[in-house]
């Protein structure tokens, strides 16, 4: 028996009187929703995924989206979601692919942090006129220092290890060509080289467009190795060993061979249209003391001139797994939450692997800290960080710096729809198609994510000064400047901090 | 809030403590009569190779009988008393002050350079943590804290202070918001050789705790002055830093100003800052600390607290207010400020 | 000019590199290590054609991410010598660990004994650049995993059959994996599919197998009179089928 249709996800229509048939919608709208038939716009509403790219162009707001138009019975454990879930797994057998991050309404811990500020006993402090300082070092630090002192002049002795410098602790994370296109790892490019910060290469290598900013690229190397050779590895500011990512811990990732486009095939190092798979795990990493080796090989392949970066996904045991990275030689670790976006993740991972971020970080700064080496290695947060609060937040929790992804898409025109796996993105982002890709202007591009970089970091500014603190070293792992509102004994302790009122 | 007063003579010469009770009790402004203290340096002459271990007690029963065992069984008490006080009408009497004159048997710590403080170290921090009704507020060598809940005049009095001669005076007439005016609360914070006083507040405290907390030392005074001390005893002490090195790690130059710096100071003045990051202080503070070679004066980066500094031949003094430096030594001939994070450092000259 | 010679007793892999490195930015062509024991990364990203002979066993990722340079090592090697190897060759007298060429994506490696575990996972090729690996022994499981490319040839000397562990080629989509004599149908691994090795292949391997025994002064002549199994993807798009939308 036929499973029938499931209603509509979204419905489009068009205030008739309003339009002005200019065929923008039909233009931009790369899924079809919109064709022409007889001079008249017909609508198939069931190929809308509400990525508001027609609304966005069109000059009369003659189209209106509405979620959900039909109603299921309500049910609070048969969600409409679950239901369509069985119902296409029903006719597929297959596992349910998603994009973005976690969608599941857990509580945000975020939401549920407040921030300190000053009244009386120590004063606040204007960004606008006295130094604020957002300088950020991402790397070893050592223990202590080693000097001698000679007829009054010192003599250092110890030899710093390479560090990377922020102007902003807000860095922008790893997005691959191939996941995206090379306008929008273009805009990203630019916008970190214009605000003295760095972003990630993702794992698909780097293209030749990205060269001339690789001074502020970090350069990843997953199971994958795509793209990985000792130009590349000599060509970032950093290296960065991708283990896993917080949308979809514990498994590999694989582009979709349509998306291997003759670009991405040579940047990537692999054929053209094949699929780019990503193993679950790095085959030369099956222990800690391999992670080790990689690091060390990475760091003996270029002269132990690069800081080396682990990234892993937050799982529950993520402070035990930073503080094996952290004797690893590793300069940093980079924890990615579970609401950490991706381009394809299989839904049952979004949705339900891993852990938050801010407990993440909050464990794994405590358990360094508790070992004494926390000031040695650097701690980079990501995975679904939304504003500047959220950024005053990780660091306050322990944070040395942040990857943002999503954000930073957001800017580029990103409206969340999540079918990137598609490869359909009507604002160039997520698709290798040239006529979409087109739609993004790096230059235009990267004024957004560069704009956004500096709201965010004026706003940091502004809630370090209230806070009375003119330097992140003094945020940094600050709990004191944190309090839960609303949140359980259990996890108070986790993030070690009071709640409110207390 | 809060006042501050340090005196040196760096000749080792030594004053009785009549002079700064006057210095402290003209900035009685500066306090609400919930807390004041002194530190005296040199004032145990008699007892100069043991630790003086002044300890509060709410009774000498339970608590006193397990600081006994836990000093005996790491070291040898060479004598204890009672600390001489004197009832003041103003003055409500909590606790019962003590004194042990203690040595530690050396040869009971491993791995360390440095076994008899390493082992006080840890004694101090196992009795504050967990001997109930006990607390150990002075541990130093021939040097003494004497501090209680009340104004400065009636602190002095009910220890009378001017009976003990030191070459180093420190003394805090508080203001208390953090905790409760607690003696234990009172500064002078003294470890080991450490001793600070405090005025403002340190809004790094989460910070600069968790940084000592990863070294082995723990907080138990709930207020942010303790941390100085042990700040400058991890990073003066274990890490070999002079003070004037430790005050620059704990209210460095601003990054604007290490980049315009020759090559070789901001390459130290970089690698400083990156080691001792957790360690920079923040919020409006000037702290004055002492140790038995110097003591040491400073404000926070951008100067949100007062300090002035005197100077009369070997004697030089630190204070909140130039009155008080003037009430003490009417004849003082050099009067300054020093600039935001710039240590003003007193040294003994033998 | 001299090979340099340069004595590995104890000397960490730190400062054995730099010399190495300090040698061949120098202009030097050769250079022997003797008394080489347990020091990695030999070779580590190293470019031009100098050429390495290393007397002893060389600890882990032999010439990783190395671009152009020969190593000849006489001895055995440890876990993953060629990984994601460039150009260049290593030259292997005797065994090597698990993951040998593991992610090679260019060069030769050849390895007279046997090979451990996941040999020549994820190998890929990429527009002139094709990886070989020869082993002259046998292998163990999962034989080129997730294969993307090249070229693994099995010879089995000593070894009937060649190769008797199983996962071989599991998640193959590119390349081929060859294989002397017949192979186990139960020994495939998920997405790989044996085909019939033609005599256009022998003669396409010809020059490898001469190559190979070259190396190792082994008679070719038998390798050129045998059968071989012929391993390749059942499809270059593996996963293709795997997922439904949301």
């Amino acid at each position: 028996m036929s499973l029938g249709s499931v209603p509509l996800k979204y419905k489009i229509s068009i205030d008739r009187d309003q339009c002005m048939k200019c065929m923008r919608c039909v233009d931009n709208c790369s899924y079809g929703v919109y064709r022409i038939e007889d001079d008249k716009i017909i609508i198939d509403s069931r190929k809308c995924t509400a990525c508001h790219r027609c609304i966005s162009m069109c000059p009369r707001d003659a189209i209106m989206l509405q979620e959900r138009p039909v109603d299921y019975r309500s049910h609070p454990l048969w969600t409409t979601e679950a239901r369509e879930d069985v119902i296409n797994q029903a006719r597929s057998g297959k596992i349910i692919l998603s994009g973005m991050g976690n969608a599941v309404d857990y509580p945000i811990i975020f939401d549920r942090l407040v921030l300190d500020a000053c009244q009386v006993t120590n004063p606040s402090i204007d960004p606008l006129r006295e130094p604020m300082e957002l300088r950020t070092y991402i790397g070893k630090k050592p223990e202590k220092l080693d000097f001698t002192m000679k007829d009054g002049d010192v003599e250092l002795n110890t030899k710093l290890a390479p560090n990377l410098k922020l102007d902003t602790p807000i860095m922008i994370g790893h997005m691959s060509y191939g996941a995206i296109s090379l306008n929008a790892q273009l805009s990203l490019a630019k916008a970190v080289a214009k605000t003295g910060t760095f972003m990630g290469t993702g794992e698909g290598g780097m293209h030749e467009a990205i060269y001339p900013y690789q001074d502020h690229s970090i350069v990843q190397i997953a199971s994958g190795r795509f793209g990985v050779d000792i130009d590349y590895l000599e060509r970032g500011a950093a290296i960065e060993i991708k283990v896993g990512q917080g949308a979809k811990p514990g498994i590999g990732g694989h582009l979709p061979g349509e998306k291997v486009c003759a670009d991405v095939s040579c940047t990537r190092m692999i054929p053209l249209g094949s699929d780019a798979i990503s193993p679950a795990p790095h085959h030369d990493i099956y222990s800690i003391e391999d992670l080790a080796q990689l690091v060390r090989s990475l760091k003996e392949a270029t002269n132990w001139e690069k800081p080396v970066f682990v990234k892993i996904a937050a799982v529950h045991n993520v402070a035990a797994i930073a503080a094996g990275i952290a004797r690893s030689s590793a300069d940093a670790v980079v924890i990615d939450g579970f609401k950490g976006g991706t381009g394809a993740a299989p839904k049952v991972f979004r949705d339900n692997v891993g852990i938050p971020i801010e407990a993440a970080i909050a464990a794994v700064d405590q358990k360094l800290n508790d070992q004494g080496i926390r000031n040695e290695v650097s701690i980079i947060a990501s995975g679904g960080l939304r504003n500047s609060a959220d950024l005053a937040k990780s660091i306050a929790l322990g944070a040395d710096a942040v990857y943002i992804g999503t954000a930073s898409l957001i800017a580029l025109g990103c409206r969340v729809c999540g079918s990137c796996y598609r490869g359909l993105c009507p604002w160039g982002i997520a698709t290798q198609r040239p006529e979409l890709v087109e739609r993004i202007d790096s230059d235009v591009g990267s004024e957004n994510v560069a704009n956004l970089i500096r709201g965010w970091t004026l706003e940091l500014s502004e809630l370090m000064g209230a806070a009375g603190l003119n330097s992140i070293e003094s945020l940094r792992g600050n709990r004191e400047r944190l309090r839960g509102y609303m949140l359980d004994e259990g996890l108070l302790d986790v993030l070690k901090i009071e709640s409110v009122g207390a | 809030m809060c006042g501050i007063i340090g005196v040196i003579d760096r000749t080792m010469a030594r004053m009785d403590g009549s002079s700064i009770k006057k210095a402290l009790s003209l900035m009685d402004e500066r306090g609400s009569g919930e807390g004041a203290g002194y530190v005296a340096y040199g004032i145990y002459p008699d007892y100069s190779d043991c630790y003086a271990i002044h300890v509060f007690f709410d009774n000498l029963l339970e608590p006193k009988t397990n600081v006994d065992r836990i000093l005996q069984k790491w070291g040898r008490i060479v004598y204890q008393e009672e600390i001489p006080t004197y009832e003041q009408p103003n003055l409500k009497r909590e606790h019962i002050p003590w004194r042990y004159f203690f040595k530690p048997y050396t040869d009971l710590m491993v791995g360390t350079t440095n076994p008899d403080d390493d082992n006080v170290k840890r004694l101090v921090m196992t009795i504050n943590s967990t001997v109930e009704g006990a607390l150990v507020f002075s541990s130093g060598i021939n040097l003494g804290v004497f501090k209680a809940s009340g104004w400065p005049e009636d602190v002095a009095n009910f220890y009378r202070i001017e009976d003990y001669k030191g070459y180093i005076w420190l003394a805090h007439n508080r203001y208390p918001t953090n905790t409760s005016g607690w003696w234990g609360g009172a500064h002078p914070f003294n470890l080991l050789d450490w001793s600070v006083v405090h005025n403002g507040e340190i809004t790094s405290y989460g910070t600069n705790r968790r940084y000592v907390e990863s070294h082995g030392y723990q907080c138990t005074m709930s207020t942010d002055t303790e941390v100085v001390a042990y700040l400058f005893d991890l990073i003066g002490r274990r890490h070999g830093l002079p003070s004037d090195m430790v005050v620059e790690a704990l209210a460095p130059p601003f990054w604007d100003e290490i980049d315009e710096m020759p090559e070789k100071q901001e390459e130290f003045m970089r690698a400083l800052r990156l080691t001792y990051g957790p360690a920079l202080m923040n919020g409006p503070f000037a702290i004055v600390i002492a140790t038995k070679d110097g003591i040491v004066g400073f404000t926070d980066r951008i100067k949100l607290r007062p300090l002035v500094v005197g100077e009369n031949d070997s004697k030089l003094y630190i204070s909140s207010e130039e009155a008080a430096i003037r009430i003490m030594d009417p004849d003082v001939e050099r009067i300054y400020m020093p600039r935001a994070g710039e240590p003003v450092i007193g040294r003994v000259t033998q | 000019m001299e090979p340099v010679v340069i004595d590995a007793k104890g000397v960490h892999y730190t400062p054995l590199n730099k010399q190495i490195r300090a040698a061949i930015a120098s202009g030097v062509k050769e250079i022997v290590l003797n008394n080489v024991l347990g020091q990695r990364f030999i070779g580590n990203g190293l470019r031009g054609d100098a050429k390495i002979t290393i007397n002893g066993v060389p600890g882990g990722d032999l010439g990783m991410f190395m671009s152009g340079p020969e190593c000849e090592v006489f001895g055995d090697a440890e876990h993953a010598p060629g990984n994601t190897m460039d150009k260049g060759s290593l030259v292997i007298h005797g065994s090597a660990g698990d993951a040998v060429a593991h992610s090679m994506r260019g060069g030769k490696v050849f390895v007279e004994g046997n090979i451990g575990y996941r040999g020549g996972i994820h190998m890929k090729e990429y527009e002139g650049k094709r990886p070989i690996l020869v082993v002259g022994g046998t292998s163990h499981a999962f034989l080129g995993e997730y294969m993307a490319g090249g070229l693994i040839l099995v010879l089995g000397i000593g070894h009937e059959p060649a190769v008797q562990d199983r996962g071989i080629g599991s998640g193959i989509h590119g390349g081929e994996i060859v294989i002397r004599g017949d192979v186990s149908d139960r020994l495939l691994g998920v997405g790989a599919k044996k085909v019939e090795f033609t005599g256009e292949d022998l003669q396409r391997l010809t020059p490898v197998i001469k190559e190979f025994c070259g190396r190792f002064d082994i008679d070719p002549s038998p390798f050129l009179d045998t059968n071989y199994s012929r391993i390749i993807p059942a499809s270059s798009r593996p996963f293709a089928g795997k997922y439904t939308w949301e």
